[in-house]
């Protein structure tokens, strides 16, 4: 009886949860990837984020309560990468810029800011509550990151050796 | 230029870069760790009910023997003379 109404909630478990993936997979990893601002066919830690932060929201399934599935996602999403940033400041928080990827002039908090409040339309308390910063602190990272994105900084322009055809 | 309209070049700027592709073996890693993770909490939770239940069981029996709240016997009667 127990096992019969426990096998019964896996199965509409199962159900909701693919039907709720198919929904938000592709803007999640879309969001992940402009967070870690790899290339969009090269992306693998954004796919890991988002297979860790989705992990996390089917187990925790049954007990969401009728909170939004979306949210409690990308809510473990910036958890995880702020948490990354944090820990692996050196590695690639001051990656290289790359040419192609105009947000990998960011730094990784300011990506995290923009991203939710800019991307997500996560309001100005939300994220701030999300992130665990003063709502002051968030609207200015917003500002700064916007600045740069908009006035990229007028550096010596990246050299690129030219093979000239023979 | 001001805010709202800063806000919404930097929006655009985010929109325009193009989605990547849903790698098709998403749902079933996902399902995978995810049926992990919930497993083990499900035996964690079970474990700590078990070392609950271990600790009262434990407590009454102890308590059903030692008797903690009946007053000792006195230690220092008087001894008894001259009768």
């Amino acid at each position: 009886m127990v096992r019969e109404r426990r096998a019964s909630q896996g199965v509409r478990r199962t159900r909701e949860f693919e039907a709720f993936m198919a929904g938000a997979a592709g803007r999640l990893l879309h969001t992940a990837t402009l967070l870690t601002a790899e290339p969009r066919d090269a992306n693998p830690r954004a796919r890991r984020l988002l297979t860790l932060a989705l992990a996390h929201t089917y187990a925790s399934w049954d007990r969401l309560h009728g909170e939004d599935p979306y949210d409690s996602a990308r809510r473990e999403l910036a958890a995880r990468f702020q948490h990354a940033a944090w820990h692996r400041y050196g590695s690639f928080g001051r990656q290289r810029p790359s040419p192609d990827n105009v947000l990998a002039r960011l730094r990784p908090q300011e990506r995290l800011v923009l991203v939710l409040r800019l991307y997500e339309g996560v309001a100005e308390e939300q994220a701030a509550a999300l992130l665990g910063l003063p709502t002051e602190r968030v609207r200015a990272i917003c500002a700064r990151a916007m600045a740069t994105l908009l006035h990229p900084p007028r550096g010596p322009a990246p050299t690129r050796v030219e093979v000239a055809p023979s | 230029m001001n805010l709202p309209e800063r806000e919404a070049a930097v929006r655009r700027m985010l929109e325009q870069v193009p989605q990547p592709p849903v790698p098709s073996d998403l749902y079933g890693e996902v399902v995978r760790r995810g049926g992990r993770m919930q497993r083990r909490r499900t035996v964690a939770r079970r474990l700590l009910w078990l070392a609950l239940f271990i600790a009262a069981v434990a407590f009454v029996v102890w308590a059903t023997t030692a008797r903690p709240w009946v007053e000792p016997p006195s230690e220092t009667t008087p001894p008894l003379t001259g009768w």
